[in-house]
């Protein structure tokens, strides 16, 4: 058989906007023990139609299966397993970081070099918005981390494909 | 002119030429049974929501077509569980109408009422709450859209009490169709002529018959096929009565209960044809040791189905019947014409393990509980339409009655759901009034769902329960006695009701037989009676079922007699 390594997968769903897909799509990963590393759900243009952004891990068999059972899901429009293709991914965090006297500059020099922006501020605290990929978001936080995270919310990823088809 | 929701349900009822329902009435399903009753569908009306969902899918089967069940909110809901996760297993059509608090209610904790659209996601096809008036026609005719179409499946449709009494106006809708939802039925060619090259190459073929074949009616093509490749063919418990069971080129069934020849003929084919399966745990045992020298060429309507358990050389999705027609079409196209002695040095391997080791037993001065099934065999001339309970009396009805015809044998298959098979005979004869339907029973399963009993005396529906009573739950007893040292820890169940009284107590009839010789007479006399009827066949008790395969190790390593 193929390759058993475990690899990232960057899946988009377009769902029928109706309540209780998401929970089958959760549903159908944790009931068959199958990961779901980050989601993320909007609607589209068609108010009627969602779309969902997930990433997951798994061994070639395993996203194999992931998307077949995602097809499966009589709710489920159009699975695309971007992994496979050219495409275009974005995760935003927003981070609430200590703003101690002496480390102001540096969080701003960082903020600089990543192009983030901070978005709020107090007399303690800085908030970061910070957006790009996970690889970019990851490095920044590694970074700011010494300063004192005081509290992050991600987004999960988003993404679309690079070709128009 | 504006009709109620029931009334709209009773409508699409007839355009679904639905001629029977199954259910139980409750506070707010109430209007459903009060507009059915003005209609000529017949309810069956059970004693235990899980007995309905059991006899919808016994029906559906033994008709080839959606069974349909109403039954109430809450309680009613919930004990429809059992009943959806064995037909999910198993493929089976139906659909179940929930009725739900009003709109208005939901969410409250109101009295009988539970999210059963969130309790039922994981064994349904499809599930449904319908939220407004408005998409009640459209989401009814689609359950039954869903529930028959693809790999068949129950869909459920929860609908609150408000949306059942409300009016509106109705015209009749066309054939539903999904962009959501697109089931393949035609197998890409391509894939079908890469099969036609390994059936070419193939030595030693077998055919891998499953349920599939049956639910899409494909049995006569399959038998063609398997006569022009002349390759032997098994099949799982689902696909009993797929291909005749007398036939020369049957090889019984295989798997953790399956014949020696089956198991054998896996271990060393160089083709395995799987079509309709979807290679369960207990038909591979260790993975890795199913067909090792084999190429396997798959042919299912569910892609989830295939390489979800044992690698493919040749996937084709599509509905059996159409695939096996296309591969028959190529093949007259490339005039494949299979030379009748190149499998002969298989066939004659096969012959030498069917009489290596057969399925036997020997019967002496107690009964035999295989002695049993192959009397009812021979007094029924194969003609029967059998259910069966789960356990041992499973194993043995699977093994000892040669099914072949399809849709003969009704058992909960992938869930093995002990109270399946009274339900689903019920089921069964309401669907074939003029055939005789036989449940095979365990002592233990059959007290799952005998409630069911005064259905069957209501409606008059004459099945038959044959009882292996073995005082024990026997499966796990066996289990017991082969693996745990014969520690017999909470299977003994000397505690049961006298099964004739039993009978007696509904008005029904009761016999037993407690030695050999009056196993005949009693079969002879009890499936002649024109009414329901227990027979209590007193079986030794620590008969096991062989061969086995002990879980999770190669399928050639049978334990045998
Ligand atoms: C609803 C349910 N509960 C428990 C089991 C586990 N189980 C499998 S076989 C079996 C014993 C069945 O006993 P009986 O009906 O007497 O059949 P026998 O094996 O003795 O023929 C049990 C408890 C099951 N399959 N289904
Ligand atoms: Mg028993």
């Amino acid at each position: 058989m193929k390759t058993m390594t475990k690899e990232k997968h960057t899946i988009s769903l377009l769902v029928d906007n109706q309540p209780g897909v998401l929970s089958r799509i959760a549903g159908m990963f944790s009931g068959r023990g199958y990961n779901i590393e980050s989601l993320c759900v909007a609607t589209t243009m068609d108010p009627l139609v969602s779309r969902i952004t997930l990433v997951t891990k798994g061994d070639q068999l395993i996203i194999e299966q992931i998307n077949k059972q995602l097809n499966k899901l009589v709710d489920v429009i159009k699975v695309h397993d971007l992994t496979e293709t050219d495409f275009v991914e974005r995760e935003t965090a927003l981070v609430k970081v200590r703003a101690r006297p002496g480390h102001k500059a540096e969080i701003l020099r960082l903020v600089d070099i990543f192009k983030c922006k901070v978005v709020d501020a107090n007399s303690t605290h800085y908030t970061i918005e910070v957006t790009g990929t996970v690889e970019k978001l990851s490095a920044f936080l590694n970074l700011i981390k010494p300063m004192g995270i005081k509290e992050i919310a991600r987004t999960g990823s988003i993404a679309v494909s690079r070709n128009n088809k | 002119m504006e009709i109620t929701g029931a009334q709209i349900l009773m409508e699409i009822f007839k355009e679904e030429k639905v001629d029977s329902v199954f259910g139980m009435t409750g506070g707010a399903a109430i209007d459903i049974f009060d507009e059915l009753a003005r209609t000529s569908i017949q309810h069956i009306m059970v004693r235990h929501e899980q007995g309905a969902v059991h006899a919808a899918d016994g029906y559906a089967r033994a008709k080839r077509s959606v069974g349909v069940c109403i039954v109430t909110s809450g309680p009613g809901a919930t004990n429809t569980v059992s009943g959806l996760a064995s037909a999910y297993m198993d493929s089976i059509p139906l659909v179940v109408f929930t009725a739900q608090v009003p709109t208005n209610l939901i969410g409250n904790d109101a009295f009988q009422e539970v999210d059963i659209v969130g309790i039922t996601r994981p064994c349904t096809k499809h599930n449904y709450l319908v939220r407004r008036m408005e998409d009640l026609a459209r989401t009814v005719k689609e359950a039954f859209y869903v529930a028959r179409s693809g790999r068949p499946g129950p869909v459920l449709v929860d609908i609150p009490k408000d949306i059942i009494q409300g009016k509106t106006a109705y015209k009749p809708l066309r054939a539903p169709s999904l962009k959501s939802y697109n089931p393949t039925y035609k197998p890409n060619i391509k894939q079908v002529k890469k099969a036609i090259n390994l059936i070419r190459e193939a030595r030693k073929p077998i055919i891998f018959a499953g349920g599939g074949v049956i639910l899409s009616g494909a049995s006569r093509e399959l038998a063609e096929f398997a006569r022009r490749l002349n390759a032997p063919v098994t099949a799982s418990l689902m696909g009993l009565g797929a291909f005749p069971g007398t036939d020369e080129l049957w090889l019984g069934m295989p798997g953790m209960h399956g014949t020696y020849r089956a198991n054998m003929s896996i271990g060393s084919c160089d083709l395995l044809i799987g079509i309709g399966v979807r290679f369960d745990d207990r038909v591979t045992g260790k993975i890795d040791t199913f067909a090792p020298h084999a190429k396997i060429i798959h042919i299912d309507i569910d892609p989830t189905s295939i390489r979800k358990n044992i690698p493919v050389a040749v996937p084709i999705v599509g509905d059996c019947k159409i695939a096996l027609g296309e591969l028959e079409r190529l093949m007259d196209e490339e005039a494949l014409v299979v030379d009748p002695y190149k499998n002969r040095p298989w066939l004659d391997q096969i012959e030498e393990w069917k009489n290596t080791n057969p399925l036997s037993y020997e019967q002496m001065d107690i009964i035999k509980p295989q002695y049993v099934i192959e009397r009812l065999y021979d007094i029924t001339k194969g003609q029967a339409i059998i259910t069966t309970e789960v356990g041992q009396n499973q194993m043995w009805a699977a093994q000892y009655y040669h099914f072949d015809q399809p849709n003969s044998f009704i058992t909960s298959g992938g869930l093995g759901c002990m109270g399946f098979g009274f339900p689903a005979a019920i089921g069964a004869q309401v669907a074939s009034q003029d055939k005789l339907v036989v449940d095979i029973a365990g002592d233990g399963s059959i007290q799952m769902n005998i409630q069911e009993m005064a259905t069957a005396m209501q409606y008059s529906l004459p099945v038959k329960i044959v009882i292996l009573n073995n005082k024990y739950l026997g499966m796990v007893r066996q289990w017991q006695q082969l693996f745990y040292e014969k520690r017999y820890a909470s299977t003994s169940i000397e505690e049961t009701p006298d099964f004739v009284k039993l009978a007696e107590s509904y008005g029904a009839v009761g016999l037993r037989a407690t030695r050999p010789q009056e196993v005949v007479p009693v079969l002879k006399e009890g499936l002649s009676t024109p009414k329901p009827v227990i027979m209590d066949f007193w079986v030794d008790r620590e008969e096991c079922v062989y061969p086995m395969v002990p879980a999770g190790a190669p399928m050639t390593e049978m334990l045998l007699v």
